[in-house]
């Protein structure tokens, strides 16, 4: 049966939705988020969604328990935002609302948070691949794909032409002829794919929270991206004097101490384009999170490669220069005096602390490509 | 209604036979209950009725909806489960969960019948509506129709207005007459009409004896007395009025649909008092006779484990809670032994001997008639006071606990039996919500409304306070104030349509 409850289920998430768009940049500040990802859910923690009625406060919570203990001895942990209704029987602390919401669900409310225009892959059109389609209906086929209604519907219209129907035993028994099977159809479509490639300077000047920001805005990036694209590969690069790549959780976890050569990732970034990713076939995304420290004389061999290895196969390369108390910063000074501000490809920003990240989001992916 | 419920499943011809059995145990125990109809759902069904309050057809709202989640989600993380579900009907109408084994289905239906009982004959429950699966559906009806008619959100973030008011109503106000009922005929005396300024009586007299025989001091005495009885006819409501929602309902300028659902919400939230009111007596009193009917009749060999481990699990205690079941059983059962022993009254009450009080036996065997008693006259509140007695608190090893600050933790305060008694009392007073007047309609003669919190010791949440008077501003349409207590000094929340004002926090900033 149709439950009402359906009607005010949806119209609850309905309002959730709301608030989470309503405290999106807290969300996307703290990286709350990851670490409560599923597979294709996060459990987003809403802290009240509650008609308010006047309540007692903080002293007056407590009621009566049974058991043993003498007076003094903690018995239950106390919550900030306790329940504090102090009532005999209600449990001390409070319920936080989880709620689940789909990556892809996420992704739209940034994107419409953040007016975020959706991505024209480039010129793909001609990689294409089958996908089965089940549109029409046949009259052989296997009996796991059988269309219920329709063999129903076929044999009910036979019985009653044959006059066999009877309404006050209304049995309809499908014979062969009457079956009808889902067919299928493969339809060529197009696909875009996309790689994304993470590069991260490790260097002993990135401190812990250097890294939590790169961290937390690299999963804004991979939500959005991944809901433009069908298929996403993720590469990572770290970084100092020498650079190799990693996987995701070495990416996030690794600390070296040394010096800063940026034209080192570039030059594993440009091995990696060369060798595996056809800009033909690929849409290339490139994001550098550094604090801006390199070696003098490294700047000029990194700007010849990327204006000449990478640049030309990127749909995009974003540049996010963190604050760090060791950084120079010279390095975004150094891209912007040899690209200039409005570049078709490269994007840079600089991103101070948390609060920062939802703008630099915003200035990274703004472009549409 | 009845076409809703009949579509979820029939009675199996078994459990129909169960049925019969328990209702004859219950009644061969002098249980008095409407006819009481079993629907047996799924726990998908069982958990959106539980969500809707027992009454699927109850009026759309959000909050069923996140009742709904959480249940389901609680569900399914196999953290709860609800076992029973009975509306306060005539007929009453539970719900069995079709998940269950036969022996919780026989649990559930003694349990049920307990509930039923108590419904039909405790004093709480007398002036609620027993045909409220009807009402509900009306109300549902109506509320939809504005919907349709003046817009979901419009209709709904007025519903959630009148949600923060919801529990200010005047629970004892179904059993007292606070005020006559106005009639459309009583039209204004002329004599009422007040003149301008009061006047003493002035007696005649000559003139050096006026002194003697209209001395000062009585003169004023008496336009004193006079001032105060016209400024108390004056006030607005005369008395304070703790059924903040009828204050509202009659002189908020509301539209008239408005009105209608403010006065469904006010007539949900009276028909809900009682339960709240009375949650360990029932509680307690369906535990009490499923345990007796259990125990002594309908259980066979099977059903024994089965059986003991769920009614475990209902009377589990706990530290931080104190379980209403429990408590409820334990009560009934002390004074069913006192009351068979004689274990009460004067001579007990003197008696200083501890042995002789322990093996005390009168052998009046009042027992069952006095629990009997004891379910139809009291509430949860007077249970307790009545009931509770040092001998019970030691024995069941009761405490209370508070909140500190300092530590974070919730920690044991007292063993003391007094302590233990007046937290209990204090939660239950009121249903553990703070008791909260209409003090002036007319604030500052600005037609500003003024509510009273009645403070006794306990401060209010100032967050939820903020947001309710926002709330409240929404129906009243003026600026709403709240008198309560902050830091042991009387303060005024003030909410004027564009800010929250609390003085206490701008005296300390300065």
């Amino acid at each position: 049966m149709v439950m009402k409850i359906d009607r005010d289920s949806s119209r609850f998430k309905q309002i959730v939705r709301g608030k989470i768009r309503e405290n999106l940049r807290k969300y996307v500040t703290h990286g709350e988020m990851i670490g409560r990802k599923g597979k294709d859910l996060v459990s987003i923690p809403l802290p009240q969604l509650d008609v308010p009625h006047f309540r007692y406060g903080q002293n007056g919570r407590g009621g009566v328990g049974q058991g043993e203990g003498e007076p003094g001895q903690p018995i239950a942990a106390g919550d900030d935002e306790g329940d504090g209704q102090g009532k005999a029987g209600g449990d001390p602390g409070q319920h936080v609302l989880e709620v689940d919401i789909s990556l892809e669900e996420l992704a739209a409310i940034l994107g419409d948070e953040l007016e975020l225009p959706r991505i024209e892959p480039k010129g793909k059109a001609n990689i294409t691949q089958d996908k089965v389609r089940y549109t029409s209906v046949r009259r052989v086929g296997p009996e796991s794909l059988r269309h219920f209604r329709r063999t129903y519907v076929e044999a009910l219209r036979r019985q009653v032409s044959e006059g066999t129907y009877r309404p006050a035993d209304p049995k309809i028994i499908p014979i062969k002829e009457d079956r009808r099977y889902r067919s299928w159809e493969s339809v060529p479509e197009p696909v875009a794919n996309a790689v994304i490639l993470y590069m991260m300077d490790v260097s002993g000047s990135m401190t812990d929270e250097q890294k939590e920001i790169v961290r937390t805005e690299s999963f804004w990036i991979d939500t959005w991206l991944r809901s433009q694209y069908d298929g996403i590969e993720r590469r990572y690069i770290i970084h100092d004097a020498a650079a190799k790549e990693v996987d995701e959780q070495t990416f996030y976890h690794t600390r070296e101490s040394g010096g800063t050569r940026i034209s080192a990732a570039y030059k594993v970034c440009a091995d990696l384009l060369k060798n595996h990713y056809d800009p033909a076939e690929w849409n290339v995304y490139c994001f550098q999170f550094s604090d801006g420290d390199n070696w003098g004389e490294d700047n000029k061999t990194s700007l010849a490669l990327l204006r000449e290895q990478i640049l030309p196969k990127c749909n995009l390369f974003c540049y996010g220069q963190v604050e760090s108390p060791y950084g120079s910063g010279e390095f975004l000074r150094v891209l912007e005096e040899a690209f200039g501000d409005e570049h078709e490809v490269l994007v840079t920003s600089e991103i101070e602390s948390k609060e920062a990240i939802y703008d630099s989001i915003k200035t990274f992916l703004g472009k549409g490509k | 209604m009845s076409a809703l419920l009949h579509r979820f499943r029939p009675l199996t011809p078994e459990m129909e036979e169960i049925q019969a059995q328990m209702e004859a145990h219950a009644r061969s125990y002098g249980l008095d209950f409407f006819t009481t109809v079993f629907e047996v759902v799924d726990s998908e069904q069982l958990n959106a009725v539980a969500a809707y309050g027992g009454f699927p057809t109850r009026y759309p709202h959000w909050r069923f909806g996140m009742e709904y989640e959480q249940l389901t989600k609680g569900y399914s993380y196999g953290l709860q489960k609800i076992y029973e579900l009975v509306i306060n009907n005539d007929p009453c109408y539970a719900y069995l969960l079709a998940s269950n084994g036969i022996t919780d289905h026989k649990l559930v239906m003694a349990h049920v019948y307990g509930h039923c009982d108590f419904f039909k004959n405790n004093a709480y429950f007398a002036h609620t509506n027993r045909k409220m699966i009807d009402e509900m559906a009306n109300h549902g009806n109506r509320i939809r129709d504005y919907m349709d008619r003046f817009g979901i959100e419009e209709v709904e973030t007025f519903i959630d207005n009148c949600l923060c008011i919801e529990d200010l109503v005047d629970i004892h106000s179904t059993r007292i007459k606070r005020r006559d009922d106005s009639t459309k005929y009583h039209f204004q005396d002329a004599t009422e009409e007040e003149e301008d300024a009061p006047q003493a009586t002035r007696f005649q007299s000559k003139g050096y004896m006026d002194s003697f025989v209209n001395p000062k001091a009585a003169m004023d005495a008496e336009v004193a007395r006079k001032t105060r009885e016209l400024q108390k006819k004056e006030h607005f409501p005369s008395e304070p009025m703790q059924d903040v929602m009828l204050f509202v309902l009659e002189n908020a300028p509301l539209k008239a649909w408005q009105r209608d659902v403010l006065s469904i919400i006010r007539d949900e939230a009276y028909y809900f008092a009682p339960q709240a009111q009375t949650k360990i007596m029932n509680e307690g009193w369906a535990t009490y006779w499923h345990s007796t009917i259990m125990t002594k009749h309908a259980m066979i060999e099977k059903d024994l484990i089965c059986y003991a481990d769920h009614c475990s699990g209902t009377l589990a205690g706990s530290r931080t809670r104190l379980n209403p079941y429990k408590l409820g059983l334990e009560l009934y059962r002390d004074i069913e032994d006192r009351w068979n022993r004689g274990a009460y009254g004067e001579e007990y009450e003197r008696c200083d001997d501890h042995l002789a009080k322990k093996n005390w036996d009168k052998k009046t065997g009042l027992g069952r008639q006095k629990i009997f008693e004891v379910r139809r006259v009291h509430n949860d509140l007077t249970f307790i006071d009545e009931f509770l007695t040092l001998d019970f608190c030691r024995e069941h090893k009761l405490f209370s606990f508070g909140y500190n600050t300092d530590s974070g933790y919730y920690e044991i305060e007292s063993r003391q039996f007094e302590e233990v008694k007046k937290r209990l009392l204090f939660n239950l007073t009121n249903v553990g919500r703070p008791i909260i007047y209409v003090k002036d309609g007319n604030h500052k003669n600005r037609g500003e409304l003024y509510l009273e919190h009645r403070f006794s010791g306990v401060e209010l949440e100032l967050k939820y306070a903020k947001d309710t008077l926002t709330n409240l501003y929404q129906l009243w349409k003026r600026p709403v104030h709240i008198g309560t207590n902050l830091e042991n000094s009387p303060v005024t929340l003030t909410f004027d349509g564009v800010e929250f004002i609390n003085p206490a926090e701008e005296k300390a900033k300065k």
